[in-house]
């Protein structure tokens, strides 16, 4: 069972490079009074067309991990590689979309224009941006809100323009920092199921942060258990979900085992022993 | 039909604002100011006049007549407002627009001098911003100068400049619109350096996730965000603007202009065309920062204000 998992899980765009590779890397701040060790000999090969979940309570270096796959932030000492090159290549390449927290929509453009900033950036011309956006707003349901602004927008709408946004540009690789963070659990699971549907049509690698265990085991091929203090991986669980599922899988036994294992896994990295 | 009903429908606008009660306050703080002023008058102006009673052996007389003097004074400490509007109008209206008596050429004058100081001064503020936004080490040589530079009296800075610049054969209208500069390109500077900063690190991280460069970075985002800021500091550049034009005709005794106006009436002790002189400067600015406050409604109604 496990070994057919893991071809699954490789199987779309298997064979080529890893789109991460990341190996012993650590990064550590340094503040007044002591060094902060945000990760710690982190190891993670994340093959094409998966999608891994970084789990983990606050403090876990999971949003830096991600951080640092993104070259917004740079590690100390281990190396790292995005699609088989360094990360600030990558990101100079356009490699990946990222979608974080907050919508980070702005406020003086319409959704539209929101969703073509990136393709003005790179040069597209004026028709192809205006398909572009036409496509991708088709793609998270958002047709007929072109010209409406962020404000007009509920929170859930906002973050949906943003992952619009992020797939404008076509990358293969989608880095999402608790995307679904502030929104309510109904919207939330009808957003996961969006996004599953989405990368199940797209084949695109993702890798998504968040703190809600059911989210991390309903949407992930993988998930990486992190624990704070310092900042490692302490667990990585392959999940023998099919790649097709509806919330409906919530209620089986085999998603509360890994929903079990994840709350385990988090429970031995001893992150509460000194709130 | 259709009229009929806009028309009832703004005239019924008219009323709920009244009714709401923003036309209400306007009227009584403009009622308070003008009853102010004419306490101001009487008071201010009545020595005056019973010197000239004791001069003229006049020595009966009633609290009215006293009133009714001081406001009809030919040189009076403090003009009464109907004397200021009375002269405001004979001085706009009573005379052809092209003489150099009508007081609207000489707020021309002013206002041409003063707006090409404002578009000056905030083509300078932004590049100054710009700078100091990009090249950190810029916001320790420069900030300082900046402030350094509003320290300096303008009435005391004026008149080199007018020399200055008059030696090396600038007359007339650039001196006065370098004043202008000078003064107003401060809030643009502050204003903008505060916009330009303005973007959230996540909206700044976003556009590096694009791989953006400083100019990408500066017209997509920095740029657009910091208008919101930029207005409020035109508005106080524009006034500015104007005060430096009218300090500027004060040195050289210029010949047309407000300041013309108001140097002019000192020397004969003309108070009523100093007084109709001030007010149509207050106007002026008033009528600018309007026009700047229109702009923005407008830009902000464009790119997606809540308005």
């Amino acid at each position: 069972m496990t070994t057919e998992r893991q071809e699954d899980a490789v199987s779309p765009k298997s064979g080529g490079i890893p789109a991460v590779e990341v190996r012993d890397l650590s990064l550590v701040f340094q503040t007044a009074d002591a060094p902060v060790h945000a990760l710690s000999h982190v190891d993670l090969t994340i093959a094409k067309g998966e999608f891994v979940s970084f789990i983990g309570p606050s403090g876990c270096g999971k949003t830096t991990l991600l951080r640092v796959i993104a070259d917004l932030q740079q590690a100390t000492s281990g190396t790292i590689q995005v699609n088989g090159t360094s990360p600030r290549a990558a990101r100079l390449d356009r490699a990946y979309g990222y979608v974080f927290q907050a919508p980070a929509l702005f406020p003086w453009r319409t959704v539209e224009r929101n969703i073509t900033l990136p393709l003005e950036i790179m040069g597209l011309n004026k028709t192809e941006q205006k398909a572009r956006a036409k496509r991708v707003l088709d793609l998270v349901n958002l047709s007929g809100f072109a010209r409406k602004f962020p404000w007009q927008l509920s929170g859930g709408m906002q973050q949906r323009v943003s992952i619009a946004r992020a797939l404008s540009f076509d990358p293969d690789l989608l880095l999402m920092d608790e995307p679904f963070g502030a929104l309510d659990e109904i919207i939330r699971d009808h957003l996961n199921e969006q996004l599953l549907d989405l990368w199940r049509r797209t084949e695109k690698t993702l890798v998504f942060v968040t703190h809600s265990i059911p989210e991390a085991v309903f949407l992930s091929t993988r998930i990486v258990v992190m624990s704070p203090r310092p900042g490692r991986i302490i667990d990585i669980i392959e999940s023998p979900l099919p790649r097709e599922r509806t919330l409906d899988i919530r209620e089986t036994a085999e998603f509360a085992q890994i929903a079990h294992r994840v709350r385990e896994g988090l429970k031995a990295g001893h992150s509460y022993d000194d709130r | 039909m259709m009229t009929a009903s806009t028309l009832l429908a703004s005239s019924g606008g008219l009323i709920r604002r009244a009714a709401r009660g923003t036309a209400l306050p306007v009227a009584a703080i403009l009622l308070l100011a003008l009853a102010i002023w004419y306490v101001g008058t009487v008071f201010l102006n009545a020595s005056v006049v019973t010197d000239q009673y004791q001069r003229d052996g006049k020595t009966v007389w009633t609290t009215g007549e006293l009133i009714a003097d001081t406001m009809s004074m030919e040189r009076p400490v403090l003009p009464a407002p109907h004397q200021v509007a009375a002269e405001l109008q004979k001085s706009i209206f009573g005379v052809k627009l092209t003489s150099k008596r009508n007081l609207l050429y000489h707020a021309w004058v002013t206002f041409s001098a003063a707006f090409i100081g404002f578009a000056f001064g905030n083509l300078l503020g932004i590049a100054l911003a710009i700078a100091i936004v990009h090249v950190k080490s810029l916001e320790r040589a420069l900030l300082p100068w900046v402030i350094a530079s509003q320290t300096v009296p303008t009435l005391a800075i004026a008149p080199m400049i007018i020399v200055v610049l008059g030696s090396i054969g600038f007359v007339g209208l650039l001196p006065k619109a370098l004043i202008s500069t000078y003064l107003c390109f401060f809030p643009v500077t502050i204003g903008m350096v505060k916009g330009l900063s303005s973007p959230e690190p996540i909206q700044l991280d976003l556009m590096r996730t694009y791989s953006a460069n400083e100019m990408q970075m500066l017209r997509y985002l920095r740029l657009p965000a910091s208008l919101s800021f930029l207005f409020p500091s035109m508005k106080v550049a524009m006034a500015l603007a104007i005060v430096g034009a009218i300090v500027g005709e004060l040195p050289t005794g210029a010949q047309a202009g407000l300041g013309a106006r108001i140097l002019a009436g000192s020397y004969y002790g003309q108070t009523v065309q100093i007084w109709s002189a001030l007010v149509a400067a207050s106007i002026l600015s008033g009528a600018s920062v309007g026009l700047i406050g229109i702009g923005e409604g407008w830009l902000s109604r464009h790119f997606g204000g809540q308005a």
